[in-house]
């Protein structure tokens, strides 16, 4: 076994390095730099060139990082190490990992849809593949991503047209921009919440082009709110922070809103199934396209896909993590994903992935978890 | 069809009342009367009845998406909706055709009833290959019966009206009776429905009953209501609310369900007709409120409920059902009086005409709700506490100047009240916890709830020294150990918390999961908490022996250890003495 799982996250032996460690570790590889894989206060961080930017921005510019090229590899200890675009936001990569002729490869988060903000996904052959499985069931088949914009957008005119808000929760870290980067700019401005433009910011700096964005204490001419599309992240709802927009609609983005059950929980009035994850089939052609024969399933429909896989012959085993996952973070997750991304902010979210991992130590498996960017 | 389920969406997805009655407005103008007439039955409430069995229609679209069972019941389990779920699963439609909504009501679906198994699946997939995502899902819901798309009745009633032009009062009076299950919506009827208001509408039977007006549970102290002699104060019966209609020589009892009932009570058709031939006999329209209760004539108090339901669940009423559970209309309120409406009159004018004509009228079965007085509202709380003995369930406060008003709506919510006697409540275990569906679809929502079967030992109590002697071995126990006590379920309960606490509570069901029985999870016993409800019964159906009636959560015991829940003695001692 190339990797194992330890108390503070999947080791390699070989390499004496941990793969997005949830404890405190001397040195870490980061898949993306979401909070629940990027975690702060390890020794030494190795992570894709493109997730400088952000990583800096969530965890502090003083952190010690290293960054490769996608496709560049170091050896250590004989443990050769290259990241591989895995098309979850900007920066997020796969993680090769080859000692002795044997690969594997750890996914991280991915998604197989092409997206403007960062590289697409790569398949890498390998051994032994360990992949997520948020959105691993038959039932999560997401349209492409161009009929959800035309969706969006079409809502936004009416609004604008209405003289209406136009208010879309969505994480503040790679989904916002990956919105900001697919709607059509040209129906009204656009207003990014405190915690997503900072993230705004690093992404421009990495060169992803966005259209224009400013904060609401930007907006002198009030007339201009009743026509913007405004970006939030979920814990703004309800805040004395949207009620500046006058006679808002609301809508959230995310895979859940596959579901009508969840669209019904969030109350908002319209839900856009856009997501950052591989959908089912997705998953399955990820997979596929490693030609690996084991599978390791860290995070979301766990038992299923490891069902799933063994019945399609592939040796497939759970890896216990603390990564958001399962039906749980439907709910919990989509709360977690307010996580802002400010430094101020940090603390609460690290927090609040503690307490869902106590959660997850005491129930045998993955019922729980602070999931973010579903 | 198409049009249908291209309105579903839209009143799925807003949450604003106005956005709905917009929608089905404009659904209304553009949808043949036929298919119109029947998506007002659909989202009015109407259930076509099921003409392809859930299982095999579950069999089917498992098929068509190549799934293994196991895989399509996770998903199943995700989703919280048989009908989403198969939406969801089906491959991509191939060939788009359209069909109008009556159409499939009445010739396809109906169709399919009694046909072989193979022969319905067939039909089904090649209806689901010519439909898309919403088609597929209106059709499963019109399948299984029941699209609840978050459209109230009154919602519905707005939209026609807005769309006729008419009173939202008396689209509601023509709507009464459009969803009972033998009267099938056709063009005539819809077009009745949206005739203009002089127009003598033809589909609207003779025996049609007013909308009932309903109260508002009284939360704020009755002193808030100013003083007693304002109010008219009747007993809360547990009954059946009915209309009882005599017009034109004929009677017609409807029920709140809008279930016409005449039939499965003819000692109160025979003591309305007659009423009926003494005060209105020229056949002039008389329309009375009240409860349909069972009652013999020589007890003080009504049979319980269950007494009441026997006459409307048995298929015939043989005359030993007549028998056991005597029927009588108590009435409360006059609605009509020759031919007229006289729902805009006080409360007290159409008190006092009731009283008189039942007075005059003097049939046995048919009485007036007496009127309870007393002099201030502590002596009113004094005699409601005695409600149970009497077989009631409180008070009904209703304003003495006050019009019959319609449906519960807000504005008019001030008129009537009910002021329940508090419910029975008993500290419980939760045991059992299942998945629930729609909006709380894959959260564990629905719990099922335990006492224990005897009251703690002194060292379960946790009386320390006594239990740390016995740990220590210093204590001789020449005793045999007393078996540990354990937990009965006796009720369940989905409804009253918050979502704040659903979510705390499912977080703990997670947690301390024993073991998993498809949906349901048994949970190692850690949370207690204050069940209340209206009724408890002796049941052997129930493995605890007792069945109790609308059973819900008062709050969440935080403070109480999972040893200090009530026993099943306590429950015991709440039954009514035989």
């Amino acid at each position: 076994m190339l990797l194992a799982p330890r108390p503070e996250g999947l080791y390699c032996e070989a390499g004496d390095f941990f793969v997005d460690p949830w404890r405190p570790v001397p040195r870490a590889v980061i898949t993306h730099a979401h909070a629940d894989h990027a975690r702060p206060g390890h020794g030494a961080y190795l992570a894709a060139a493109p997730a400088e930017g952000v990583l800096r921005a969530r965890l502090g510019a003083d952190i010690g990082l290293r960054t490769l090229d996608y496709g560049e590899a170091i050896e250590s200890n004989g443990v050769r190490v290259s990241l591989h675009p895995a098309g979850h936001v900007l920066g997020s990569a796969q993680v090769r990992i080859e000692h002795r002729g044997e690969v594997w490869v750890v996914s991280g988060d991915y998604k197989v849809e092409p997206d403007p903000t960062c590289a697409p996904f790569e398949p890498v052959r390998c051994h032994t593949f360990v992949t997520e499985s948020t959105f691993g069931l038959p039932i999560y088949r997401w349209a492409p991503s161009a009929e959800v914009f035309a969706g969006v957008n079409a809502w936004w005119r009416a609004n604008a047209d209405a003289g209406r808000a136009s208010v879309l929760y969505c994480y503040a870290f790679g989904k916002a921009q990956r919105i900001l980067a697919g709607v059509d700019a040209s129906i009204g401005p656009i207003v990014c919440h405190g915690a997503i433009e900072p993230l705004n910011r690093a992404y421009r700096a990495a060169g992803v082009a966005l259209p224009p964005t400013r904060l609401v204490s930007d907006v002198k001419d009030r007339t201009d709110l009743s026509r913007a599309l405004v970006l939030a992240p979920p814990s703004a709802g309800g805040t004395t922070w949207i009620r500046r927009f006058p006679d808002p609609s609301d809508a959230f983005a995310s895979g859940w809103m596959a579901v009508r059950g969840a669209r019904r929980r969030r109350a908002v009035d319209r839900g856009f199934v856009l997501s950052d994850h591989a959908d089912w089939p997705g998953l399955l052609a990820a997979i596929g396209a490693t030609g690996a024969q084991r599978v390791f399933v860290t995070h979301g429909q766990v038992p299923v896909m490891v069902r799933w896989l063994a019945g399609q012959g592939l040796d497939a085993q759970s890896f216990e993590t603390e990564f958001a996952g399962e039906d749980g973070a439907a709910i919990d997750g989509a709360d977690a994903g307010t996580v802002a991304s400010t430094d101020s902010s940090r603390d609460s979210s690290t927090d609040s992935s503690t307490d869902s991992s106590t959660v997850a130590g005491t129930v045998a498996g993955t019922d729980a978890g602070s999931g973010e960017a579903t | 069809m198409k049009a249908f389920a291209a309105l579903y969406p839209e009143l799925d997805a807003s949450t604003s009342t106005l956005h709905k009655v917009d929608a089905i407005e404009r659904y209304l103008g553009r949808a043949a009367p036929v298919d119109a007439a029947w998506a007002v039955y659909v989202l009015a409430g109407g259930k076509p009845r099921q003409a392809v069995p859930s299982r095999l229609m579950r069999e089917a679209a498992r098929e068509a998406a190549g799934l293994p069972e196991w895989l399509f019941d996770e998903c199943y389990q995700a989703v919280g909706d048989l009908a989403e779920t198969i939406a969801h699963l089906l491959p991509p439609p191939v060939a788009p055709e359209d069909a109008g909504l009556a159409e499939w009501l009445t010739r396809r679906l109906p169709g399919l009833r009694g046909a072989p198994a193979g022969d319905a699946k067939a039909a089904l997939r090649g209806w689901w290959a010519g439909l898309d995502w919403n088609g597929r899902f209106v059709l499963c819901k019109l399948i299984t019966g029941g699209l609840r798309v978050g459209v109230s009745k009154l919602l519905v009633i707005r939209a026609i009206a807005r769309f006729a032009g008419l009173d939202d009062t008396l689209v509601a009076q023509r709507m009464i009776g459009y969803t009972d299950a033998r009267a099938t919506p056709d063009a005539a009827r819809f077009l009745a429905l949206v005739a203009p208001a002089d127009a003598h509408a033809p589909g609207a039977a003779a025996g049609h009953p007013y909308p009932f007006f309903l109260a508002h549970p009284l939360q704020q102290p009755p002193e808030s209501l100013g003083t007693p002699d304002g109010w008219l104060v009747e007993w809360k019966w547990d009954g059946i609310r009915a209309q009882l209609v005599l017009r034109a020589g004929g009677a017609w009892l409807w029920s709140r369900g809008e279930e016409l009932v005449t039939e499965r009570f003819p000692e109160i058709e025979r003591a309305a007709r007659a009423f009926a031939a003494a005060v209105a006999p020229a056949g002039e329209g008389v329309v009375l409120d009240g409860e349909v209760l069972a009652w013999d004539a020589d007890a003080s108090r009504p049979l319980p409920f269950a007494a009441l339901q026997r006459r409307v669940t048995r298929r015939t009423l043989t005359p030993a059902v007549l028998r056991a559970s005597p029927a009588a209309f108590v009435a409360y309120d006059l609605l009509e009086w020759r031919g007229e409406d006289w729902r805009t009159r006080a409360q007290a004018e159409r008190r006092a005409m009731l009283e008189s004509l039942l007075d005059a009228a003097a049939v046995p079965g048919l009485s007036v709700s007496p009127r309870v007085r007393a002099d201030d509202w502590a002596a009113l709380a004094a005699l409601r506490a005695g409600s149970r003995e009497r077989g009631v369930e409180g008070f009904m406060l209703k304003r003495l100047g006050a019009p019959y008003g319609v449906g519960r709506t807000r504005s008019e919510g001030g008129d009537w009240w009910k002021w329940k006697v508090d419910p029975f409540t008993v500290d419980a275990v939760l045991v059992y916890a299942q998945r629930g569906h729609g909006r709380r679809a894959s959260l564990y929502t629905d719990y099922t709830f335990a006492v224990w079967d005897r009251a703690a030992d002194r060292t379960d109590a946790g009386d320390a020294t006594d239990a740390d002697r016995a740990d220590r071995g210093t204590v001789a126990t020449d005793r045999p150990p007393a078996a540990p006590r354990t937990l009965l379920p006796f009720a369940k309960a989905y409804s009253g918390l918050t979502d704040e606490e659903i979510r705390r509570v499912d977080a703990v069901v997670r947690r301390t999961t024993v073991e998993k029985f498809g949906p349901v999870r048994s949970v190692a016993p850690t949370l207690v908490f204050e069940l209340g409800f209206e009724g408890i019964a002796r049941s052997p159906r129930h493995k605890s022996g007792i069945a109790v009636r609308f059973p819900r959560m008062l709050r969440w015991r935080t403070d109480k250890r999972v040893e200090d829940a009530d026993t099943i003695d306590a429950l015991r001692a709440l039954l009514p003495s035989r």
